[in-house]
């Protein structure tokens, strides 16, 4: 197969397809596109946190010259969200708003001008409720809750589960250790603000414009929004100028420009200001963590407890899938033969948190790398060697039952090591100078869809004609990581053909196959395979006429330098074209499939469908810092990063990731935070964003970017294309605890919450000096019911994947397709069986 | 996107003109004068400062350039940040200024963003630098249609803070500006130029035009030895959030015969630092025990040693840091909490004064704003 062939292209740095008109400005973003008559459309957003929307009066508004029209909710009245167990959007707000910025009111006019004057002529009175700004406070304000779901109070989510036996484990290890984290949220910053545009076409279709991760899942919205059939609405998803998880929701505002393209028959645009794009955010949750673990003398880990707490904003969001996602993948890294998971998200009045870069994992992984370190010192064992004693070993079965497939941890480990020379400098550096480390793994897609279905995860189709080009199709999404240049070459590959022979149409609902969307790192893996079998599909029918056309047995045929020829007589062969001309003329038209759906994970419990994946990437980071002792300014200095790819497609685009991830990992490390003002109570309810700006909202620039030397571990993996695993997500993921690490190392102390700001070294510095704790972070967790914890048996206790006494284990994972949530919570009654989706 | 309102847009080829048409602004806030913008248009965008008409400055040239006149300095207030940081003379004789001003926002701003416009801008504010809908969310605040000043809620006045980098050194220096208007023209202090408000927080009238800021030669690096220290987040874009300007000058004998020092970004104004008097009559050389002819030089490197902390002179330097952390007033109005930005405020000056007395500098890493010229 295709190990035995000598590749051309795969394992090379090749020019990115899309790379010439990104670096010239003629790709077309979202919202660089415009149609005759388009109309604009801006948002009426909520001022207040949380409220009944009184009386909404659009007279003033509507009487303005170049005013079109208006939306409001009732006229939208389907809820929608990305997770069918938590459909709590509106398009546009119907009776209660719940954080400043929720939309309640859509206005078109001729121009942006004129529809924002518009906008803020419309007047919406508001009876105000309490305000719920954090999970302290949604733990203890059960009312009014801002939802009428979940599960208690303004506690959106529960979940509780043990593998193994904790207290066992506990009880066999030499040294218990807790800690408490705090990781603050913040916002992806994709550079592109979101746009749509949508097109009312003839015979009440629509066709939509976006800048999404996700066309499949906005065309899933729309249908039950709008309340049209699928074949009448067209998703097209643009280019994007990076998304990082925030266009992976269906927005609120893609709703309300199709609806208003239908409405007034004609193109209707949204181009959302900064600010809003924090009001859309999905960034990362704020999340509190408390970890205990067990360890023998030599290191290895007995048992482990971890308690997350995550402040889920107003919207469920991905917010289930989130709070698994805190707990899931702990156990990737080193071998925990023991394992509890507590997690909860609260409900606030906030903008809704999801899924950025790393979703729902950074956190515990921070909580877990800097707890680690910590236990290196109290073992007194090196922190990559207490490291090294503990890794996961390839192909097994972690303790909440993931498969795992190829790691190359130990060989990231060493590289890091290696390159920060750590054996002769970590820990003895001169003061304020020091080195940290940490690892990390991470999914290449996640094993179950966002809905439950049999169907592929991403399917390829391909076009072959006369002329020698290739179309392919595919409803994969260019979200600025490479991903058509990933498709193109995997083709291309297999065909012995030109990138520039290669046609792609992807992202488009009415033209390409379903492809899931850019999320949780599956396109390389899932359309990376479906890609290959198209293509190889494709390769093996014209492989079958050239070898009776050039009478030699098929087997013995090259595929390269765009030509079909013999390996032993290159010069007898056909020119691809003439190749395609010989298969077309047998075959008639031709066109190949190919599609991929993940294995089944083992797991068979409720919640099990978090976490499980093809394979998974690993990472490790030393990072080095130096610390003013005086002030607590600090300035990292190097990075290091090793990342096992399994395969890298094209070696440039995977080093491109890595340091993308270091960038945005050291940029929540040091000082992103998605913060709110809250006013006094006696004078405001306000609950603000509390910088809404590029400018406000610190993020690095190229200008505060260290030095950086990344390495690419490759351990093939067969689950992947070539081997290839995910490198979008995982190197972002030690940055953060390797920089704690590195500060403990500089200067002796311990700053447990990220960011990692100036003023809370100098704090713990301070405390050192006068001989307290030398710790800056949260003093205690909350205490929370987390409700009935479930009980599976490990792999090494004999289990098989489920549960103990759990009724529905066996069903684990059959979920509904649709349903609002009261269709939903019928469809449980009539099927008891059933589980939530995401479980 | 962010849209500008509309608004009719002036372009006076005469100071007359201006003038003029300042003149004619009956409701007395409805006309604004503009330069580059890099201010006014993000503000109007966010409808926090609004005019009907918005005069521009840069069609008229004799605003724009740089010369000496008996060593003394002239800045046109249209003269743009990367006209002065591209001017020999300034670089050689004002290096503190050069400094101050290649550490404002980036390059593509400065090559936009005048002089003028940088000592005029308005103060800043995270409850006010907000769009309108945000403000909206808060009821408005103090500075602009509200009644509060959420910075301190029982505040009669506006705590918002001065933005300026050019301020505070200029301020140092001694820089005069010269104010016009149709009544005739003025020439007044810069420091005279601000007050302590974060509303009016200009001694200048609606009708009068800065045309001319006027750096004394006494102030050059010749008869004086001037720094300039920023602190802000990030290494460049950022407005600074404490920003320390300091200059001693001294007689043949090396006794010093004049000192000054402005804080930046903790009031309303640039805030004088008056302990500085403690320096007169001292011998710069013998009570810092440093030479006085080491040249300033901002590539120096900054990562030896450390200051004892008990020789005399450093008992004075830490004096004087003491009373500048004393009179500023950093508020939770901008970036990083106030509580460190004030211990920030004696530790930057501090090492701003290190710096001048020759004292091996320590590096307060990262972004301090020692952008080399």
């Amino acid at each position: 197969m295709t190990e035995e062939r000598k590749l051309r292209l795969i394992g090379t740095p090749f020019r990115r397809v899309d790379g010439r008109a990104k670096v010239t400005g003629r790709t077309l973003f979202a919202d660089d596109l415009h149609f005759p008559r388009t109309a604009w459309v801006k948002l009426v957003r909520s001022t207040v946190p949380h409220a009944r929307i009184k009386s909404i009066d659009c007279s003033s508004a509507l009487a303005m010259k170049g005013v079109l029209g208006t939306l409001v909710g009732e006229e939208l009245p389907d809820s929608f969200g990305i997770l069918p167990v938590s459909e709590d959007e509106h398009a546009l707000a119907i009776d209660t708003v719940r954080f400043v910025g929720d939309p309640v009111v859509a206005v078109a006019a001729v121009s942006e001008d004129i529809a924002h004057a518009a906008a803020l002529a419309v007047n919406v009175e508001y009876e105000i409720l309490a305000t719920v700004p954090d999970f302290d406070a949604a733990l203890k304000t059960p009312e009014p809750r801002i939802h009428d779901y979940g599960d208690e109070g303004n506690l959106h989510k529960k979940i509780s589960m043990e593998f193994g036996d904790i207290d066992d484990g506990m009880a066999q290890a030499d040294t218990v250790l807790e800690d408490t984290f705090y990781y603050e949220g913040n916002n992806h910053l994709a550079l592109e603000q979101h746009a749509s545009i949508a097109v009312a076409e003839d015979d009440d279709r629509v066709t939509l414009y976006s800048s999404t991760q996700t066309p499949h899942y906005v065309h899933r919205a729309l249908i039950k929004t709008l309340g049209l059939p699928p074949a009448r609405i067209r998703v097209i998803a643009c280019s994007n100028g990076g998304g990082f998880g925030g266009k992976t929701d269906p927005f609120n505002h893609e709703i309300v420009i199709a609806k208003m393209a239908l409405k007034l028959g004609r193109p209707v645009k949204i181009a959302l200001t900064r600010e809003e794009v924090f009001y859309c955010h999905r960034g990362r949750h704020p999340a509190l963590m408390h970890i205990r673990t067990g360890f023998t003398k030599d290191g290895a880990m007995t048992a482990q407890h971890l308690r997350t707490a995550i402040d889920g904003g107003a919207y469920g969001s991905y917010g289930v899938a989130s709070t698994y996602y805190t707990g899931a993948l702990q156990t990737t890294t080193y071998r925990l033969p023991n394992y509890r998971f507590d997690g909860a998200r609260a409900f606030t009045n906030k903008p809704p948190c999801g899924p950025k870069r790393g979703h729902g994992t950074p956190q515990p992984r921070f909580a877990f790398e800097v707890h680690l370190d910590k236990a290196a010192h109290v073992l007194g064992i090196d922190p990559a060697e207490l490291r090294l004693r503990n890794l996961v070993p390839a192909d097994t079965i972690t303790a909440n039952w993931l498969q795992i497939g190829t790691t190359g941890l130990r060989e990231c480990i060493e590289a890091v090591t290696a390159g920060s020379n750590w054996k002769e400098r970590y820990g003895k550096l001169p003061p304020g100078r020091g080195l940290g480390l940490a690892c990390s793994a991470y999914m290449c897609g996640a094993g179950l869809p966002i809905y439950w279905n049999h169907m592929p995860q991403s399917g390829v189709q391909l076009q072959l004609d006369r002329s020698g080009c290739v179309a392919v199709f595919c409803g994969e999404t260019e979200i600025g990581q490479g991903s058509d240049s990933v498709l193109a070459a995997i083709v291309a590959e297999i065909l012995g053909i030109d990138l520039k022979d290669i046609r792609l149409c992807v992202a488009d609902t009415d033209l390409t196959p379903v492809d899931l969307g850019s999320y949780s790192s599956r396109v390389t893996l899932m359309m990376g395979q479906a890609a290959l079998q198209a293509a190889e599909k494709a390769r093996a029918m014209i492989a079958e006429t050239v070898a009776e056309h050039l009478e030699v047995p098929a087997d013995t045929l090259v595929f390269a330098d765009r030509r079909v020829f013999r390996a032993d007589d290159p010069e007898h062969g056909l020119n691809f074209n003439e190749a395609v001309v010989v298969a077309e003329s047998r075959f008639g038209t031709l066109g190949t499939t190919g599609s991929y759906i993940p294995p089944r994970a083992p797991g068979r419990y409720r919640g099990s469908g978090v976490g499980p994946s093809p394979t998974y990437s690993y990472t490790a980071a030393v990072i080095e810092v130096a610390v003013d002792a005086d002030t607590g300014l600090y300035n990292v200095e190097h990075v290091w990063c090793a990342h096992d790819i399994g395969r890298a497609i094209n070696p440039v685009l995977a080093l491109g990731q890595i340091e993308g991830s270091i960038y945005m990992g050291l940029g929540e490390a040091t000082m992103e935070e998605q913060v709110f003002r809250r006013l006094p109570k006696r004078l405001s309810p306000a609950l603000v964003h509390k910088m809404p700006s590029m400018l406000e909202y610190k993020s690095p620039g190229f200008h505060d970017m260290p030095g950086m030397t990344s390495y690419l571990i490759e351990t093939a993996d067969e689950r992947g294309p070539f081997g290839a695993k995910e490198v979008g997500q995982g190197p972002l993921l030690p940055v953060l605890p390797a920089l704690a690490n590195a500060i403990f190392d500089a200067v002796g102390v311990r700053v447990d919450q990220v960011p990692i700001q100036p003023e809370n070294v100098l704090t713990a510095l301070q405390a050192k000096t006068a001989g307290k704790d030398a710790r800056v972070g949260p003093k205690k967790f909350p205490s929370i019911d987390y409700g009935e914890v479930l009980r599976v048996p490990t792999p090494e206790q004999g289990g098989d994947g489920r549960a103990v006494g759990d009724p529905r284990a066996q069903h684990a994972g059959v979920r509904s397709a649709s349903g609002t949530m009261k269709d939903r919570e019928e469809a449980l009654k009539e099927h008891s069986s059933a589980t939530l989706t995401t479980d | 996107m962010l849209r500008l309102p509309p608004i009719e847009f002036v372009k006076p080829r005469s100071m007359q003109d201006v003038l003029a048409a300042l003149t004619d602004d009956p409701a007395d806030d409805e006309v604004r004068l503009v330069a580059a913008g890099t201010d006014l248009w993000p503000n109007m965008k966010r409808r926090h400062q609004q005019a009907k008409t918005v005069i521009s400055l840069m069609s008229i040239p004799q605003l724009r350039g740089i010369e000496t006149a008996g060593g003394e300095l002239r800045v046109g207030a249209t003269t743009t940040l990367t006209d002065i940081l591209r001017d020999e003379i300034i670089r050689a004789r004002f290096p503190a200024f050069a400094r101050a001003v290649a550490s404002i926002s980036s390059p593509p701003l400065r090559n936009m963003a005048t002089l003028g416009g940088n000592l005029c801008i308005d103060t800043r504010c995270t409850y006010y630098n907000q769009s309108e809908e945000w403000r909206r969310s808060i009821d408005y605040c103090l500075k602009e249609r509200g009644e509060i000043c959420w910075v301190a809620t029982k505040s009669p006045r506006c705590w918002a803070h001065s933005a300026s980098d050019a301020a505070p050194i200029l301020c140092t220096l001694g820089a005069r500006v010269k104010l016009v208007s149709s009544a005739g023209e003025r020439v007044i202090p810069l420091a005279g130029l601000y007050r302590e408000d974060g509303i009016e927080y200009l001694n200048k009238r609606r009708d009068e035009v800065l045309t001319e800021i006027l750096i004394p030669a006494d102030s050059d690096s010749e008869h004086c030895r001037s720094t300039f220290w920023k602190l802000r987040r990030r290494g460049s874009i950022d407005f600074s959030v404490l920003s320390v300007a300091a200059a001693v000058w001294t007689d043949s004998k090396g006794m010093v015969t004049r000192a000054a020092m402005y804080l930046g970004a903790v009031e309303s104004r640039p805030m004088p630092v008056d302990a500085m008097d403690m320096l007169l009559g001292k011998s710069l050389g013998k009570t810092l025990n440093a030479t006085l002819n080491a040249t300033l030089d901002p590539t120096l490197d900054p990562t030896v040693g450390k200051p004892s902390g008990t020789a005399p002179g450093e008992q004075l330097i830490a004096a004087i840091a003491r009373q500048a952390h004393q009179i500023a007033r950093p508020l939770d109005n901008t970036d990083f909490t106030p509580s460190w930005r004030g211990k920030m405020v004696e530790h930057y000056a501090q090492a701003a004064l290190g710096e001048l007395a020759g004292l091996p500098m320590r590096r307060l890493a990262p972004r301090h704003g020692l952008t080399v010229v």
